[in-house]
């Protein structure tokens, strides 16, 4: 993105990074959508990092200077959100429930790029019978329900039992594999695109090593689409987290909060009419997952000139090009539809 | 080009296009649905076999599964006995080998806690969640089609707005929250309909006692010709199958609009439209038509989505079904049977992967190469 007027490269520069370009990029509707998504993951990470300053109790805390809680509590000035049947204040598992999910989804996303990048680079980049068999398997592991292989993942590693430190890799871990089949497919196939282009060929004429290759010539160019699918696996991540703990995979109450533990443990309160304990970590999940995806979303819909909205005839055009002081024309990097 | 490209290039949609230094791809003059049906049915063994492997060794690799499901509660020569009754303390390939014979013969285990063989389960348990997936479904296409077509059609207005954030709630919300969400206004506060189960008692007490019972309640309620069970069984049916459809629906919304929004695009569309063709028939025949194909792709990879989420749907209303039942199989650490049903669906995915590539090269010409 071309900025108008001479400025100085550090002034250029913010503007140019990944997210910023495409608030930049975006109009109406679609920035909304986006700068609505950014704001709720803000939110969730922000209340993930001060969970400690906003929670009122701790996440396993069960009793104050009062005495117990009591159980299903309705919401009043003590407990906003009222109480768990186990006793917990809502508010405060809601609250400490970011933690847990933010924890879970940077270890989920680290893992499974960095197995998924590697596997897709050398798959693609040497092919042979590796790569049949490497694209046979991530075939099909892809096509089979994630929460059933995260389940088998989750009894392999925890026995089904968890502590915190456990029960969060459990959780961590069982998502990684299943996503690494979804990297592996990206940068295979952005690989074998890359590894026909010129440049790699100049570069094996001059001598470069394989791995040089590799690292600097095709991923650097292969790594185009990833935060598009990191996003949405950040949100697939959050609700495979749920989904494993509703059926008991979760974290021990104790150990830490974990919002698809407290949603399995409402499902007899709802029967009775009990709502409070259900609705505010089912939000939080609803709202974690939503911001995610609206990113997501967003970044992929302005990737992809069929879709991204254009801008109106007769409203200002983007500069095509601009004309620095020196007389260069620059051209814009904008893709032009 | 040094190396030599060896495309494998069956199967993996995200594929770009072929390196130019790939052999071109064998055009087979009138065979080419054939072959491709032949290719596309092979690659269901690989399929199975990758995923019954992976999850054996995965079950193994933290030990046995009686001690699993009995340690602590059973003393330690009597554990050792029972694990030895069921070979457990043979070498693993040994049970690896004879596992995957079992396999071919059809035999996926016996559970440890009831004692039934696991493709006993399946067929006990396999009607209640293939009906609760056709009615998922039949909510999906009712609901995510002809949105997704007013969404395209009002692109970047307001109702397109409206609809986006729906699909990406429908998607956001997980099932299990969707169902309990569904529960707790329409069973609880308004009492329309039903909070669990796949039929009341005194209904499902008529529908054991049938000659032939399917055990797929709707076609068991028409063999008794009883409007009131019918209308128990629907009853009991809707908020579960709306709360597994709706995740779909966000799917197939989201798929139609960009679909219909490409083909609104594309030259034959703006070509008929200088013809004089009239909107009305341009949206029918042009626009939407093409746009729905993608849909029949989309299913296949539904069906593993549907298979997940009714694992947490079945769980949230108690319908009784395969889901339900690995979810208690879980809870009393019945490993075995676990294993049992997780290596079953996976050939339940494979085969109707397969049904539905086969159903989509007969549509279209196109996914045929």
């Amino acid at each position: 993105m071309a900025t108008g007027t001479p400025t100085p490269a550090r002034r250029r520069s913010w503007r140019t990074l990944p997210v910023v370009r495409q608030v930049r990029q975006s109009i109406g509707l679609q920035r909304g959508m986006l700068v609505a998504g950014l704001v709720l993951t803000a939110v969730f990470v922000l209340a993930a990092v001060f969970a400690p300053l906003l929670a009122p109790y701790e996440f396993g805390q069960l009793r104050d200077g009062d005495g117990p809680f009591g159980a299903q509590q309705s919401p009043s000035a003590d407990h906003l959100l009222g109480t768990t049947v186990g006793g917990y204040d809502v508010l405060s598992r809601v609250i400490w429930g970011t933690r847990t999910a933010l924890f879970v989804i940077v270890v989920a996303v680290l893992l499974s790029i960095v197995a998924g990048v590697l596997l897709g680079l050398v798959s693609g980049y040497f092919g042979g019978w590796l790569d049949r068999v490497l694209v046979v398997v991530c075939d099909a592991v892809y096509a089979f329900p994630a929460l059933l292989l995260a389940i088998v993942v989750a009894i392999v590693i925890s026995g089904g039992q968890s502590s915190l430190v456990g029960g969060v890799l459990a959780a961590a871990i069982s998502i990684t594999v299943v996503f690494i089949p979804q990297y592996f497919r990206v940068v295979r196939a952005e690989t074998v695109r890359i590894k026909s282009e010129a440049f790699v060929e100049s570069a094996r004429v001059i001598g470069a090593s394989n791995w040089r290759i590799m690292v600097r010539h095709v991923l650097r160019n292969a790594t185009r689409t990833l935060p598009l699918i990191l996003t949405l696996n950040a949100s697939e991540a959050i609700l495979t987290l749920a989904g494993l703990g509703f059926l008991g995979f979760g974290i021990q109450p104790t150990a830490a909060a974990e919002w698809g533990y407290d949603l399995k443990q409402s499902l007899s309160d709802v029967t009775s009419g009990i709502w409070w304990t259900s609705i505010f970590p089912g939000v939080a999940i609803v709202l974690t997952v939503l911001g995610l995806t609206l990113v997501g979303e967003s970044l992929n819909d302005l990737a992809d000139p069929r879709l991204r909205s254009r801008r109106a005839v007769g409203a200002v055009p983007p500069p095509a090009g601009t004309v620095e002081p020196g007389g260069a024309v620059v051209a814009t990097d904008e893709v032009v539809a | 080009m040094t190396t030599t490209t060896t495309e494998l290039t069956e199967s993996s949609p995200a594929d770009g296009a072929p390196a130019p230094g790939a052999r071109p791809r064998k055009r087979s003059g009138g065979g080419g649905l054939g072959s491709y049906l032949l290719i596309r049915f092979l690659l269901i063994f690989p399929t199975i076999f990758i995923l019954v492997t992976t999850v054996f060794f995965l079950m193994r690799s933290t030990g046995d599964p009686i001690t699993a499901a009995l340690g602590g509660r059973l003393p330690a020569d009597q554990l050792a006995e029972r694990i030895r009754e069921a070979g457990y303390d043979r070498p693993l390939i040994a049970q690896y080998l004879s596992y995957l014979g079992d396999v071919l013969r059809g035999d996926f285990g016996t559970t440890l806690s009831d004692r039934r063989p696991v493709t006993q389960v399946l067929t006990t348990f396999g009607a209640a969640t293939f009906e609760l997936a056709v009615y998922a479904l039949i909510v999906a296409f009712v609901v995510g089609i002809p949105l997704g077509m007013a969404a395209a059609y009002f692109r970047d207005k307001a109702p397109d707005a409206v609809l986006r954030v729906f699909a990406i709630l429908c998607y956001a919300t997980p099932v299990f929250f969707a169902g309990l969400l569904l529960k707790l206004v329409f069973a609880v506060w308004l009492d329309w309909l039903p909070v669990a189960g796949r039929a009341s008692t005194g209904a499902e007490i008529q529908l054991q006692t049938l000659d032939h019972p399917t055990n797929i309640y709707l076609v068991d309620a028409l063999q008794t010709g009883d409007g009131e069970i019918i209308s128990d069984v629907l009853k009991h049916a809707v908020l579960p199958a709306v709360a597994l459809g709706l995740l779909t629906a966000g799917i197939f919304l989201r798929l139609v609009r960009t679909n219909v929004i490409g083909t609104l695009g594309a030259g034959y569309v703006e070509a008929a439209r200088s013809r004089g063709v009239g909107e009305s028939r341009l949206l029918r025949k042009h626009a939407y038509r093409p746009a729905l194909i993608p849909i029949i792709t989309v299913i296949g990879l539904q069906i593993a989505v549907l298979l997940g989420g009714a694992v947490l749907t079945e769980t949230t209303f108690e319908w009784k079904g395969l889901g339900f039942q690995l979810a208690q199989y879980l809870t009393a650490r019945d490993f075995v049977a676990v294993q049992g049903i997780v290596a079953m669906l996976a050939v339940i995915v494979a085969v109707t992967n397969f049904i539905v590539d086969v159903i989509a090269a007969l549509i279209d010409p196109r996914v045929r190469y």
